[in-house]
């Protein structure tokens, strides 16, 4: 187990590298980087003290290594916007982005599980059928315009909901929240249905697709046979089969929502990262750019080692197949 | 005092896209206490599905369309799925054909066995725990406590089958049925489990039926034989009469197709022809197509008649002659 | 034969041919056949624009500034033509320009569809037929591209390429050639596996012929499936691309550019300026969708009854 942790440890290290050589390349090698990275609006002093802090007049291997000391330190340099430190522009956001993609996995999850097993079960029924319709449709819906329509609904003509911000933020283990509040609790159902929607039907379909496969094992049928409940059928039996590769996929849907958080948080004026993300694409705040780019690949990358150990808790083969190998 | 089980004129339909395919059709069969009967047939000839209909176990779309099937007196078709419940694992347990297929894979041998027992004694876990545990030892599993804490994929393929025995024995039902249980297996391996399952039936009185295609296998196990083609009961009656002197044509032909070690050297016979689509089955006995002594009275499909003077009974308008001439 | 099936087993094998029994299973399915047809329709309009469209909602001199913000149904003030989907603030007849829309979606979506295809198709079969250290190197790429969201790298991509069809189109391109790649060659390994492949190695055939002739046509039924799904996720990254400025140019409004043109008059209650293109682009991916969906219970060898 230990070896294989290691292995996988590595590897994720290895993805995260490959990333900032990426970015890195994107930005110092493809056009100049003192344009990239320079405010426009520098003084000529200014852009010389950048230019030696950054290296930006040495050999690219050398300039590769200062990019990759100052990440450590985690300097990813200065928001021409804000001028602070990107990450700290970024880590600020952090939160917002965090809270919206949680409240919309535990929706997708909590919703889209149970529903797909049921129409798993029940395929022919009308409620399976209807379920599937739905997920088709919840699928078909690109996020920003379902995003749009629940604004047009319930903030414009029903005014059930606010339509955008945040709302009122309490703090919570040193962080801003908006669920623990009731103006930020209504704030917040919309962006979370918005970006729990499509996530929620491909979990659909994927755990109806998975019951489908495991209630003709013959596991299944033996364990009918055995005399147990049928609750007890679906809730030990299949659901412990279907969870390892539900969980797999939730894993790297989590990756997903922080990304597509930036539709949602835009559509919604949430002031998440992705908001600040496309913000600074607008404005040219490349640092901020960058600095979005390398924690959210951290946080994908993390994600996916997180899952990947979860995997092999769950699942008895993988688990003694890696711990031999 | 009535027989253990009687099945009278049953029926099971598969409604497929393509049409009805009559699996079962009017299938009577009886087991006495304590008596190991064998169904024999190639596949597609409805042994198994007789066995599921036996459990209540039939999948979607197939469905027993009519027919009885009297358990100790009481109707399992009309009985509902609430008595069912109450037999299945209780009373009468199944042994499944491919031992890779029937355990769990992520569900430890314990909770397996353990879940159960519980399904229908109020005991505590210990209790449970203790019994699985004899339940291995019975069925000559070494290092139960070891065993119980594993998963199926760390057993070979003879122990895990060992271990559905021991899950079939653990309620000591009064009937259990063994769906091919010994063909994915090795021959030393198929030698031992027959006979240990022969060896427990008759201990504890269970009776049992012994679902198979292969004739050389249950002539050695079983007290009776009925043997299945294309939904129907051809024939039946006790081992030795109906191997020695097999009375319909498909019989005949079947026990001639098993080697001997006496006809080293000589031909071994072969049915012509194939086994019929249950979509399509031929007008009149369902044989006739590929029977040497089909004529024209053939056309008219026989009854399961019994034969006068004996135990046995045949559906065959030209038997051979009882003598085995 | 075998001899250890619990079903009956003696359902006949049909003897059709397998595109034949693939069409007469898919219109079995009604809503397929209607998300085909919804499709198809879509597919006429986007080609048919030009001829159809009541107006060429790009030529400037057909637009009358006093029309604009007409809700559906009004009447133009100068010609009297009736703008059935309304106008948008410059007086453009939001029908004609949802048409012209549609065809800017499509031509984005089914070009980065095929130049994406033909890439995965060759890095695909050649990493399955050549295996080892070129597959190992491949799929690790492949792998770590289809770790990160869709969206995140054409967004980057686009932030440093800047907008344009063309840059939309490769970013589109970058996204997607994995899953392509990923698909052909999980197919044609299982294909590889089996022994004529060896046999025909050892005819000396040549790698391309082996690779194209003999592993490519057992990879279709999957990319079929795959494309289809994939061309309404191309639709409507390129829509979110846009709508959130980084996709094509204003000079080129694909539908989620209109769409994104219409979203600030949402609020002020204007909703048919976005509305309407939203529709349509949402027909157009619920047909591919169930045209997918369908087709992936049809060709999968699983769930054949």
């Amino acid at each position: 187990m230990i070896v294989y942790l290691i292995r996988r440890f590595g590897q994720s290290l290895l993805a995260i590298a490959a990333m900032a050589v990426l970015v890195f390349l994107g930005v110092y090698a493809i056009g100049n980087p003192v344009d990239v990275l320079i405010n426009p609006e520098a003084t000529q002093a200014e852009i010389a003290a950048t230019t030696e802090r950054l290296g930006l007049d040495k050999p690219l291997y050398e300039q590769f290594g200062i990019f990759v000391v100052n990440m450590f330190q985690g300097d990813l340099g200065t928001s021409f916007v804000f001028g602070r430190p990107a990450m700290d522009v970024i880590l600020d956001r952090l939160p917002a982005t965090m809270e919206l993609a949680m409240v919309a996995l535990i929706l997708s999850v909590g919703i889209g599980v149970p529903l797909g097993v049921w129409a798993g079960l029940r395929p022919d029924s009308i409620a399976g059928r209807t379920i599937m319709g739905g997920s088709i449709l919840g699928f078909s819906l690109p996020n920003f315009w379902q995003g749009m329509l629940l604004i047009l609904v319930f903030a414009v003509l029903l005014g059930w909901l606010p339509a955008g911000g945040r709302g009122t933020t309490t703090e919570f283990l040193g962080m801003q929240v908006s669920f623990l509040t009731l103006d930020g609790l209504s704030h917040m159902i919309l962006p979370a249905i918005n970006l729990a929607l499509f996530k929620m039907s491909l979990i659909i379909r994927l755990t109806r697709a998975n019951t489908r496969e495991v209630v003709l094992q013959d596991y299944v049928k033996f364990a009918r046979a055995k005399g147990i409940s049928s609750r007890r059928v679906v809730m030990v039996h299949i659901l412990k089969n279907i969870m390892i590769p539900v969980i797999t996929i939730i894993g790297l849907e989590l990756g997903s929502m922080v990304a597509f958080a930036i539709v949602t948080e835009t559509v919604f004026a949430w002031p998440g990262m992705g908001k600040l993300l496309i913000d600074s694409i607008n404005l040219l705040d490349r640092p901020v750019i960058v600095a979005y780019l390398m924690l959210t690949v951290l946080i994908i990358v993390s994600i996916n080692l997180f899952v990947d150990i979860l995997y092999s808790i769950l699942d008895p083969r993988v688990r003694l197949s890696e711990m031999k190998g | 005092m009535s027989k253990l089980l009687e099945i009278t004129d049953l029926s099971t339909h598969f409604f497929t896209r393509d049409g009805v395919a009559r699996a079962i059709d009017n299938v009577s069969l009886s087991v006495d206490r304590g008596e190991i009967l064998g169904l024999v047939g190639e596949s597609g000839s409805g042994k198994s599905v007789t066995g599921f209909s036996i459990l209540g176990l039939v999948d979607p779309p197939g469905r027993v369309v009519s027919g009885q099937i009297l358990f100790d007196g009481q109707d399992l078709v009309k009985g509902g799925e609430r008595l069912m419940r109450s037999l299945r694992g209780r009373r009468i347990a199944m042994i499944f054909q491919d031992p890779m297929m029937t355990l769990n894979p992520v569900l430890r041998i314990d909770t397996q066995m353990v879940e159960t027992v519980l399904a229908h004694e109020k005991v505590s876990r210990s209790k449970a725990l203790e019994r699985s545990r004899e339940a291995l030892v019975a069925v000559g599993i070494s290092a139960p406590d070891e065993r119980l804490q594993s998963y199926p994929h760390q057993f070979s393929g003879g122990m895990r089958q060992r271990v559905a025995i021991a899950i079939a024995l653990l309620h000591k039902p009064d009937l259990i049925i063994a769906d091919e249980p010994t063909t994915a297996l090795d021959v030393t391996i198929q030698a031992q489990i027959l006979s240990e399952v022969q060896q427990l039936c008759a201990n504890s009185g269970t009776a049992l039926i012994w679902i198979t295609h292969d004739l050389a296998v249950v002539s050695g196990l079983a007290d009776r034989l009925a043997v299945m083609y294309a939904g129907r009961i051809i024939e039946e009656g006790p081992t030795a009469d109906l191997i020695s002197a097999p009375m319909h044509p498909y019989t005949k032909g079947l026990i001639e197709s098993v080697p001997k070690g006496k006809q080293h050297g000589a031909l071994l016979t072969q049915i012509k022809g194939m086994t019929p689509s249950l979509l399509k089955l031929p007008s009149g006995c369902k044989f006739n197509p590929r029977c040497p002594r089909a004529d024209a009275a053939c056309q008219t499909e026989p009854d399961l008649d019994p034969v006068i003077g004996t135990d046995r009974h045949v559906r065959c308008i030209h038997p051979h002659a009882e003598a085995g001439a | 034969m075998s001899m250890s099936s619990d079903q009956p087993a003696a359902i006949p094998a049909r003897i059709d041919h397998p595109v034949k029994r693939v069409f007469k299973e898919f219109v079995e399915d009604r809503v397929a056949v209607l998300g085909l047809a919804l499709f198809v329709i879509v597919a006429v309009i986007a080609i048919a624009a030009p001829w159809l469209a009541p107006q060429d909602p790009y030529a400037l001199a057909q637009l009358d500034i006093m029309d604009g913000g007409l809700p559906p149904g009004e009447q133009s003030f100068g010609t009297g033509q009736t703008y059935w989907l309304g106008t948008d603030t410059q007086g453009r007849d939001m029908l004609s320009a949802i048409m012209y829309g549609l065809r800017i979606s499509l031509v984005v979506a089914f070009v980065s569809l095929g130049i994406a295809i033909s890439i995965g198709v060759i890095v695909g079969v050649a990493a399955a037929y050549f295996g080892g250290r070129f597959d190992a190197f491949v799929m690790r790429i492949v792998d770590l591209q289809l770790s990160f969201p869709a969206i995140l790298i054409a967004l980057i991509l686009l932030a440093l390429f800047g907008r344009g069809v063309d840059k939309v189109i490769l970013a589109l391109v970058i996204v997607q050639w994995a899953y392509y790649a990923r698909t052909v060659r999980s197919s044609a390994i299982v294909e590889r596996r089996k022994d004529y492949i060896d046999a025909a190695r050892c005819l000396a055939l040549s790698h391309r012929r082996i690779m194209f002739r003999h592993l490519l046509p057992n990879c279709v039924p999957p990319l079929i499936v795959v494309a289809t799904v994939q061309i309404a996720q191309a639709i409507a990254l390129e829509a979110t691309l846009s709508f959130l400025g980084v996709g094509v140019p204003i000079t080129e409004p694909s539908l989620g550019l209109l769409i994104a043109n219409g979203y600030d008059y949402l609020l002020s209650g204007r909703y048919w300026i976005s509305l309407f293109p939203g529709i349509a682009l949402v027909l157009t991916i619920i047909g591919l969708n169930l045209v997918g969906d369908r087709l992936r219970d049809v060709l999968n060898p699983r769930l054949q009854k």
